[in-house]
Protein backbone atom coordinates (compact mmCIF):
# COMPACT_ATOMS: atom_id res chain seq x y z
CA UNK A 1 0.00 0.00 0.00
CA UNK A 2 2.57 2.77 1.12
CA UNK A 3 5.05 1.42 -1.98
CA UNK A 4 1.88 2.61 -4.36
CA UNK A 5 1.49 6.25 -2.84
CA UNK A 6 5.33 6.37 -3.31
CA UNK A 7 5.36 5.79 -6.79
CA UNK A 8 2.53 7.41 -7.64
CA UNK A 9 4.01 10.53 -5.68
CA UNK A 10 7.42 9.89 -7.88
CA UNK A 11 5.62 10.14 -10.73
CA UNK A 12 3.64 13.47 -9.93
CA UNK A 13 7.04 14.80 -9.11
CA UNK A 14 9.07 13.97 -11.89
CA UNK A 15 5.87 15.22 -14.26
CA UNK A 16 6.18 18.97 -12.55
CA UNK A 17 9.88 19.08 -13.30
CA UNK A 18 9.49 17.57 -17.23
CA UNK A 19 6.73 20.79 -17.34
CA UNK A 20 9.80 22.83 -16.91
CA UNK A 21 12.07 21.43 -18.56
CA UNK A 22 9.58 21.54 -21.41
CA UNK A 23 8.92 25.15 -20.99
CA UNK A 24 12.83 25.84 -21.19
CA UNK A 25 13.41 23.82 -24.18
CA UNK A 26 10.32 25.64 -26.39
CA UNK A 27 12.25 28.44 -24.83
CA UNK A 28 15.18 28.06 -26.38
CA UNK A 29 14.08 26.44 -30.16
CA UNK A 30 11.97 29.64 -30.62
CA UNK A 31 15.12 31.97 -29.57
CA UNK A 32 17.86 30.04 -31.60
CA UNK A 33 16.94 31.68 -34.90
CA UNK A 34 16.48 35.14 -33.43
CA UNK A 35 20.20 34.97 -31.98
CA UNK A 36 20.87 33.41 -35.92
CA UNK A 37 19.66 36.07 -37.00
CA UNK A 38 21.77 38.80 -35.05
CA UNK A 39 24.74 36.93 -35.52
CA UNK A 40 23.68 37.34 -39.54
CA UNK A 41 23.15 41.35 -38.55
CA UNK A 42 26.54 41.91 -37.36
CA UNK A 43 28.13 40.36 -40.60
CA UNK A 44 28.16 43.33 -42.43
CA UNK A 45 29.52 45.82 -40.05
CA UNK A 46 32.70 43.17 -39.49
CA UNK A 47 33.25 42.27 -43.04
CA UNK A 48 33.41 46.10 -43.73
CA UNK A 49 35.63 46.91 -41.34
CA UNK A 50 37.71 44.74 -41.55
CA UNK A 51 38.25 45.90 -45.00
CA UNK A 52 38.42 49.28 -44.27
CA UNK A 53 41.29 48.11 -41.33
CA UNK A 54 43.17 45.98 -44.26
CA UNK A 55 42.84 48.87 -46.88
CA UNK A 56 44.68 51.44 -43.66
CA UNK A 57 47.01 48.67 -42.68
CA UNK A 58 48.85 49.04 -46.04
CA UNK A 59 48.89 52.90 -45.76
CA UNK A 60 49.94 53.60 -41.77
CA UNK A 61 52.81 52.85 -40.54
CA UNK A 62 51.17 50.13 -37.45
CA UNK A 63 52.99 50.92 -34.49
CA UNK A 64 49.64 51.50 -32.55
CA UNK A 65 50.50 49.47 -29.53
CA UNK A 66 47.12 46.99 -30.04
CA UNK A 67 49.21 45.36 -32.95
CA UNK A 68 52.65 45.72 -31.99
CA UNK A 69 53.75 42.79 -29.70
CA UNK A 70 55.34 43.64 -26.22
CA UNK A 71 58.87 42.78 -25.60
CA UNK A 72 58.47 40.21 -22.27
CA UNK A 73 54.80 40.41 -21.92
CA UNK A 74 54.03 39.55 -18.12
CA UNK A 75 50.62 39.69 -17.65
CA UNK A 76 48.04 38.08 -19.71
CA UNK A 77 44.22 39.04 -19.85
CA UNK A 78 41.47 36.24 -20.08
CA UNK A 79 38.29 37.30 -21.19
CA UNK A 80 35.40 34.23 -19.87
CA UNK A 81 32.02 34.35 -21.81
CA UNK A 82 29.94 32.18 -20.21
CA UNK A 83 26.18 32.84 -19.82
CA UNK A 84 23.42 34.38 -16.65
CA UNK A 85 21.55 31.17 -16.48
CA UNK A 86 22.32 27.40 -16.23
CA UNK A 87 20.26 24.82 -17.58
CA UNK A 88 22.38 24.75 -20.48
CA UNK A 89 24.43 21.35 -20.15
CA UNK A 90 28.17 21.40 -20.00
CA UNK A 91 28.08 24.78 -21.84
CA UNK A 92 29.38 26.77 -18.99
CA UNK A 93 32.39 24.20 -18.02
CA UNK A 94 33.36 23.88 -21.18
CA UNK A 95 34.25 27.35 -21.69
CA UNK A 96 35.58 27.24 -18.19
CA UNK A 97 37.96 24.35 -19.04
CA UNK A 98 38.62 25.82 -22.18
CA UNK A 99 39.77 28.98 -19.83
CA UNK A 100 41.56 26.84 -17.04
CA UNK A 101 43.83 25.50 -20.11
CA UNK A 102 44.69 28.78 -21.40
CA UNK A 103 45.45 30.14 -18.22
CA UNK A 104 48.08 27.10 -17.70
CA UNK A 105 49.40 27.91 -20.71
CA UNK A 106 50.34 31.07 -19.85
CA UNK A 107 51.13 30.55 -17.03
CA UNK A 108 53.86 27.93 -18.41
CA UNK A 109 54.72 30.93 -20.98
CA UNK A 110 56.00 32.64 -17.25
CA UNK A 111 52.86 35.30 -17.87
CA UNK A 112 50.33 35.97 -15.13
CA UNK A 113 46.79 35.73 -16.39
CA UNK A 114 44.56 38.29 -15.55
CA UNK A 115 40.63 37.35 -15.50
CA UNK A 116 37.53 39.32 -16.90
CA UNK A 117 34.61 37.23 -16.13
CA UNK A 118 30.85 37.71 -18.70
CA UNK A 119 27.85 36.09 -17.21
CA UNK A 120 26.92 35.13 -13.35
CA UNK A 121 27.58 31.78 -14.02
CA UNK A 122 31.32 32.15 -14.42
CA UNK A 123 31.55 34.85 -11.67
CA UNK A 124 30.31 32.28 -9.14
CA UNK A 125 32.95 29.73 -10.40
CA UNK A 126 35.76 32.09 -10.15
CA UNK A 127 34.14 33.86 -7.05
CA UNK A 128 33.49 30.43 -5.37
CA UNK A 129 36.92 29.48 -5.79
CA UNK A 130 38.40 32.45 -4.21
CA UNK A 131 40.28 33.18 -7.45
CA UNK A 132 40.75 36.98 -8.20
CA UNK A 133 38.18 38.43 -11.16
CA UNK A 134 40.06 41.69 -12.72
CA UNK A 135 36.61 42.85 -14.33
CA UNK A 136 32.82 41.34 -14.51
CA UNK A 137 30.20 42.14 -16.52
CA UNK A 138 26.53 40.07 -16.20
CA UNK A 139 23.14 40.35 -17.29
CA UNK A 140 23.34 40.27 -20.87
CA UNK A 141 24.30 37.08 -21.93
CA UNK A 142 21.59 35.67 -23.86
CA UNK A 143 20.86 39.03 -25.81
CA UNK A 144 23.94 41.07 -26.13
CA UNK A 145 23.76 43.90 -27.57
CA UNK A 146 26.43 46.47 -28.90
CA UNK A 147 26.60 48.82 -25.87
CA UNK A 148 27.62 45.88 -23.45
CA UNK A 149 30.58 45.01 -26.23
CA UNK A 150 31.20 48.49 -26.32
CA UNK A 151 31.58 49.12 -22.61
CA UNK A 152 33.57 45.97 -21.74
CA UNK A 153 35.61 46.50 -24.75
CA UNK A 154 36.67 49.76 -23.50
CA UNK A 155 37.16 48.76 -20.00
CA UNK A 156 39.89 46.19 -21.61
CA UNK A 157 41.15 47.91 -23.95
CA UNK A 158 41.98 50.20 -21.19
CA UNK A 159 43.66 47.54 -19.55
CA UNK A 160 45.89 46.84 -22.54
CA UNK A 161 46.92 50.34 -22.73
CA UNK A 162 47.81 50.67 -19.21
CA UNK A 163 50.17 47.81 -19.38
CA UNK A 164 52.58 49.61 -21.84
CA UNK A 165 54.72 50.93 -19.00
CA UNK A 166 54.97 48.00 -16.64
CA UNK A 167 58.13 46.42 -15.57
CA UNK A 168 57.66 43.63 -14.12
CA UNK A 169 55.36 44.00 -10.92
CA UNK A 170 56.62 47.60 -11.02
CA UNK A 171 53.26 49.62 -12.20
CA UNK A 172 55.34 52.23 -13.93
CA UNK A 173 54.25 55.85 -14.26
CA UNK A 174 50.55 55.19 -14.34
CA UNK A 175 50.76 53.35 -10.89
CA UNK A 176 48.13 50.77 -12.48
CA UNK A 177 49.13 47.12 -13.45
CA UNK A 178 47.71 46.65 -17.03
CA UNK A 179 47.85 43.56 -18.79
CA UNK A 180 50.35 43.27 -22.01
CA UNK A 181 48.03 40.42 -24.03
CA UNK A 182 44.05 40.16 -24.00
CA UNK A 183 42.75 36.98 -24.97
CA UNK A 184 38.68 35.81 -25.34
CA UNK A 185 37.50 32.22 -24.50
CA UNK A 186 34.07 31.63 -25.72
CA UNK A 187 32.22 29.02 -27.25
CA UNK A 188 31.99 29.35 -31.28
CA UNK A 189 28.89 28.34 -32.94
CA UNK A 190 29.57 26.37 -35.80
CA UNK A 191 25.74 24.81 -35.88
CA UNK A 192 22.68 24.05 -34.63
CA UNK A 193 24.39 20.68 -33.13
CA UNK A 194 28.15 22.15 -32.96
CA UNK A 195 29.62 24.37 -30.75
CA UNK A 196 33.04 24.36 -29.51
CA UNK A 197 34.43 26.50 -27.19
CA UNK A 198 37.51 28.56 -28.68
CA UNK A 199 40.42 30.85 -27.24
CA UNK A 200 41.28 33.66 -29.46
CA UNK A 201 44.17 36.63 -28.79
CA UNK A 202 42.57 40.04 -29.70
CA UNK A 203 45.26 42.28 -28.79
CA UNK A 204 48.39 42.99 -29.78
CA UNK A 205 46.74 41.32 -32.97
CA UNK A 206 48.32 39.56 -35.15
CA UNK A 207 49.28 41.28 -38.21
CA UNK A 208 49.16 38.74 -41.51
CA UNK A 209 51.37 39.91 -44.35
CA UNK A 210 49.94 38.68 -47.94
CA UNK A 211 52.87 38.27 -50.67
CA UNK A 212 51.08 39.06 -53.59
CA UNK A 213 48.35 41.50 -53.58
CA UNK A 214 45.44 39.72 -55.02
CA UNK A 215 44.18 42.88 -56.44
CA UNK A 216 45.49 46.25 -57.31
CA UNK A 217 44.65 47.75 -54.29
CA UNK A 218 42.87 51.32 -54.60
CA UNK A 219 45.04 54.27 -53.23
CA UNK A 220 43.01 56.31 -50.95
CA UNK A 221 42.50 59.94 -49.51
CA UNK A 222 42.02 59.70 -45.97
CA UNK A 223 39.95 62.09 -44.03
CA UNK A 224 41.50 62.88 -41.25
CA UNK A 225 45.44 61.49 -42.23
CA UNK A 226 45.91 57.55 -42.34
CA UNK A 227 47.28 57.63 -38.39
CA UNK A 228 44.91 59.27 -36.78
CA UNK A 229 42.03 57.02 -38.54
CA UNK A 230 43.85 54.24 -37.61
CA UNK A 231 44.34 55.22 -34.21
CA UNK A 232 40.51 55.61 -34.01
CA UNK A 233 39.45 52.18 -35.72
CA UNK A 234 41.41 49.69 -33.88
CA UNK A 235 39.13 49.91 -30.72
CA UNK A 236 36.20 49.76 -32.35
CA UNK A 237 37.52 46.17 -34.18
CA UNK A 238 38.21 45.06 -30.72
CA UNK A 239 34.84 45.93 -30.03
CA UNK A 240 33.51 44.15 -33.21
CA UNK A 241 35.24 41.16 -32.53
CA UNK A 242 33.71 41.28 -28.79
CA UNK A 243 30.42 41.74 -30.23
CA UNK A 244 30.51 38.83 -32.60
CA UNK A 245 31.83 36.52 -29.57
CA UNK A 246 29.19 37.56 -27.51
CA UNK A 247 26.46 37.12 -30.32
CA UNK A 248 28.14 33.57 -30.91
CA UNK A 249 28.02 32.61 -27.21
CA UNK A 250 24.60 33.94 -26.97
CA UNK A 251 23.48 31.09 -29.91
CA UNK A 252 25.48 28.53 -28.58
CA UNK A 253 24.19 28.89 -25.41
CA UNK A 254 20.54 28.41 -26.40
CA UNK A 255 21.29 25.46 -28.55
CA UNK A 256 22.90 23.57 -26.02
CA UNK A 257 20.19 24.39 -23.20
CA UNK A 258 18.14 23.62 -26.18
CA UNK A 259 19.84 19.74 -26.44
CA UNK A 260 20.01 19.70 -22.46
CA UNK A 261 16.28 20.56 -21.85
CA UNK A 262 15.42 17.91 -24.19
CA UNK A 263 17.66 15.43 -23.00
CA UNK A 264 15.96 16.18 -19.53
CA UNK A 265 12.21 15.99 -21.30
CA UNK A 266 12.80 12.78 -22.68
CA UNK A 267 14.57 11.38 -19.36
CA UNK A 268 11.59 12.07 -17.82
CA UNK A 269 9.51 10.42 -20.11
CA UNK A 270 11.40 7.84 -19.71
CA UNK A 271 10.96 8.23 -16.20
CA UNK A 272 7.54 7.99 -16.03
CA UNK A 273 7.15 5.40 -18.11
CA UNK A 274 9.31 3.37 -15.44
CA UNK A 275 7.33 4.36 -12.57
CA UNK A 276 4.04 3.59 -14.11
CA UNK A 277 4.82 0.19 -14.71
CA UNK A 278 5.67 -0.54 -11.08
CA UNK A 279 2.87 1.11 -9.80
CA UNK A 280 0.75 -0.64 -11.48
CA UNK A 281 2.37 -3.99 -11.00
CA UNK A 282 2.27 -2.88 -7.15
CA UNK A 283 -1.31 -2.02 -7.59
CA UNK A 284 -2.23 -5.12 -9.40
CA UNK A 285 -0.26 -7.24 -6.77
CA UNK A 286 -2.07 -5.54 -3.76
CA UNK A 287 -5.45 -6.59 -6.19
CA UNK A 288 -4.35 -10.10 -6.07
CA UNK A 289 -3.64 -9.96 -2.33
CA UNK A 290 -6.88 -8.42 -1.65
CA UNK A 291 -9.25 -11.49 -3.53
CA UNK A 292 -6.68 -13.80 -2.18
CA UNK A 293 -7.34 -12.44 1.13
CA UNK A 294 -11.12 -12.62 0.49
CA UNK A 295 -11.12 -16.33 -1.14
CA UNK A 296 -9.25 -17.36 1.12
CA UNK A 297 -11.90 -15.85 3.77
CA UNK A 298 -14.69 -16.84 2.64
CA UNK A 299 -13.55 -20.08 1.88
CA UNK A 300 -12.61 -20.49 5.94
CA UNK A 301 -16.28 -19.35 7.04
CA UNK A 302 -17.45 -22.12 4.86
CA UNK A 303 -15.26 -24.43 6.22
CA UNK A 304 -16.51 -23.43 9.59
CA UNK A 305 -20.24 -23.55 8.40
CA UNK A 306 -19.98 -26.87 6.87
CA UNK A 307 -18.58 -28.48 9.85
CA UNK A 308 -21.52 -27.56 12.20
CA UNK B 1 22.98 58.75 -64.56
CA UNK B 2 25.91 57.47 -63.38
CA UNK B 3 25.13 55.09 -60.29
CA UNK B 4 27.26 53.68 -57.51
CA UNK B 5 26.07 50.64 -54.63
CA UNK B 6 25.71 52.18 -50.88
CA UNK B 7 25.88 50.59 -47.78
CA UNK B 8 24.50 51.53 -44.64
CA UNK B 9 25.29 49.57 -41.88
CA UNK B 10 25.52 49.85 -38.15
CA UNK B 11 26.47 47.37 -36.01
CA UNK B 12 23.65 45.19 -35.13
CA UNK B 13 22.20 45.47 -38.59
CA UNK B 14 22.13 46.81 -42.21
CA UNK B 15 20.03 49.97 -42.23
CA UNK B 16 19.48 50.50 -46.03
CA UNK B 17 21.74 49.36 -49.15
CA UNK B 18 21.03 49.42 -52.88
CA UNK B 19 22.09 51.57 -55.69
CA UNK B 20 22.42 56.19 -54.93
CA UNK B 21 23.56 58.70 -57.52
CA UNK B 22 24.78 60.58 -54.60
CA UNK B 23 25.90 60.69 -50.65
CA UNK B 24 26.86 63.67 -48.69
CA UNK B 25 28.27 63.14 -45.38
CA UNK B 26 30.29 64.55 -42.48
CA UNK B 27 33.28 63.76 -41.67
CA UNK B 28 36.21 65.24 -39.06
CA UNK B 29 37.71 67.37 -41.74
CA UNK B 30 34.36 69.04 -43.23
CA UNK B 31 31.58 67.90 -45.66
CA UNK B 32 32.23 65.46 -48.19
CA UNK B 33 29.79 64.77 -50.97
CA UNK B 34 30.45 61.71 -53.19
CA UNK B 35 29.03 60.84 -56.97
CA UNK B 36 29.59 57.90 -58.96
CA UNK B 37 33.29 58.00 -59.87
CA UNK B 38 34.62 59.57 -56.93
CA UNK B 39 38.48 58.62 -55.81
CA UNK B 40 38.30 56.10 -52.85
CA UNK B 41 38.30 57.48 -49.92
CA UNK B 42 38.27 56.71 -46.31
CA UNK B 43 37.17 59.29 -43.51
CA UNK B 44 36.10 59.22 -39.81
CA UNK B 45 32.52 60.69 -39.90
CA UNK B 46 31.64 63.14 -36.80
CA UNK B 47 29.88 62.00 -33.45
CA UNK B 48 26.13 62.78 -34.56
CA UNK B 49 26.50 63.36 -37.52
CA UNK B 50 23.86 62.82 -40.50
CA UNK B 51 24.13 61.09 -43.48
CA UNK B 52 22.01 61.72 -46.60
CA UNK B 53 21.57 59.50 -49.88
CA UNK B 54 19.68 60.35 -53.00
CA UNK B 55 18.79 56.98 -54.59
CA UNK B 56 18.64 56.23 -58.68
CA UNK B 57 14.94 56.66 -58.12
CA UNK B 58 15.40 60.47 -56.77
CA UNK B 59 14.45 59.10 -53.37
CA UNK B 60 16.32 60.83 -50.43
CA UNK B 61 17.28 58.78 -47.50
CA UNK B 62 18.31 60.32 -44.34
CA UNK B 63 19.82 59.10 -41.10
CA UNK B 64 21.60 59.68 -37.97
CA UNK B 65 24.80 58.26 -37.09
CA UNK B 66 26.86 57.87 -34.25
CA UNK B 67 30.04 56.94 -34.47
CA UNK B 68 30.96 56.18 -38.04
CA UNK B 69 33.25 55.95 -40.56
CA UNK B 70 32.75 56.30 -44.55
CA UNK B 71 34.24 54.02 -47.12
CA UNK B 72 34.67 54.69 -50.62
CA UNK B 73 35.99 52.15 -53.10
CA UNK B 74 35.58 51.41 -56.74
CA UNK B 75 32.94 49.11 -55.97
CA UNK B 76 30.77 51.78 -53.84
CA UNK B 77 30.23 53.43 -50.49
CA UNK B 78 29.91 51.76 -47.40
CA UNK B 79 28.89 53.93 -44.16
CA UNK B 80 29.97 52.29 -40.72
CA UNK B 81 28.27 53.07 -37.53
CA UNK B 82 28.55 51.87 -34.07
CA UNK B 83 24.77 53.30 -34.29
CA UNK B 84 22.45 54.36 -36.84
CA UNK B 85 18.62 55.28 -37.30
CA UNK B 86 16.93 55.91 -40.59
CA UNK B 87 14.96 59.45 -40.43
CA UNK B 88 11.71 57.78 -40.50
CA UNK B 89 12.74 55.61 -37.43
CA UNK B 90 13.12 58.24 -35.03
CA UNK B 91 10.89 59.27 -32.26
CA UNK B 92 11.31 62.81 -32.04
CA UNK B 93 9.86 63.43 -28.67
CA UNK B 94 11.97 61.16 -27.19
CA UNK B 95 15.04 62.99 -28.81
CA UNK B 96 14.23 65.99 -27.74
CA UNK B 97 13.40 65.37 -24.30
CA UNK B 98 17.30 64.09 -24.47
CA UNK B 99 18.45 66.82 -26.16
CA UNK B 100 17.19 68.82 -22.65
CA UNK B 101 18.59 66.75 -20.62
CA UNK B 102 21.57 64.02 -21.15
CA UNK B 103 25.24 64.17 -20.83
CA UNK B 104 27.12 66.25 -23.57
CA UNK B 105 27.35 62.78 -25.65
CA UNK B 106 23.46 62.44 -25.56
CA UNK B 107 22.71 65.69 -26.40
CA UNK B 108 25.12 65.70 -29.62
CA UNK B 109 23.24 62.57 -30.51
CA UNK B 110 19.85 63.92 -29.57
CA UNK B 111 20.60 66.43 -31.50
CA UNK B 112 21.55 64.46 -34.84
CA UNK B 113 18.77 62.36 -34.45
CA UNK B 114 16.21 65.92 -34.77
CA UNK B 115 18.49 67.17 -37.66
CA UNK B 116 18.25 63.69 -39.51
CA UNK B 117 14.38 63.58 -38.93
CA UNK B 118 13.79 67.07 -40.51
CA UNK B 119 13.68 69.23 -36.97
CA UNK B 120 15.50 72.05 -36.36
CA UNK B 121 17.17 72.03 -33.21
Amino acid sequence: MAELRVLRQKIRTVKSTQKITRAYELIATSRIPKAQARMAAAKPYADEITNVLSALAGASTLDHPLVVPREQPKRAGVLVVTSDKGMCGGYNSNVIKAAEELQSLLREQGKTPVLYVIGRKGLNYYNFRRREVAGSWTGFSEIPHYTDAASTGESLVEAFMRGADDEGTNPGADGILGVDELHIVYTEYKSMLTQAPVAVQVAPMQVEYTEEPDRLTPSYSFEPDAETLFRELLPKYVNTRLFSALLQSAASELASRQRAMKAATDNANDLIRSYSLQANQARQAQITQEISEIVGGANALAAAGSDE
Amino acid sequence: MAEMSVQLVAVERRLWSGTASLVVAQTTEGEIGIMAGHEPVLGQLVEGGVVKIVTTDGETVIAAVHGGFLSVTGDGVSVLAESAELADEIDVAAARAELDKGDEDERARAAARLRAAGQTV
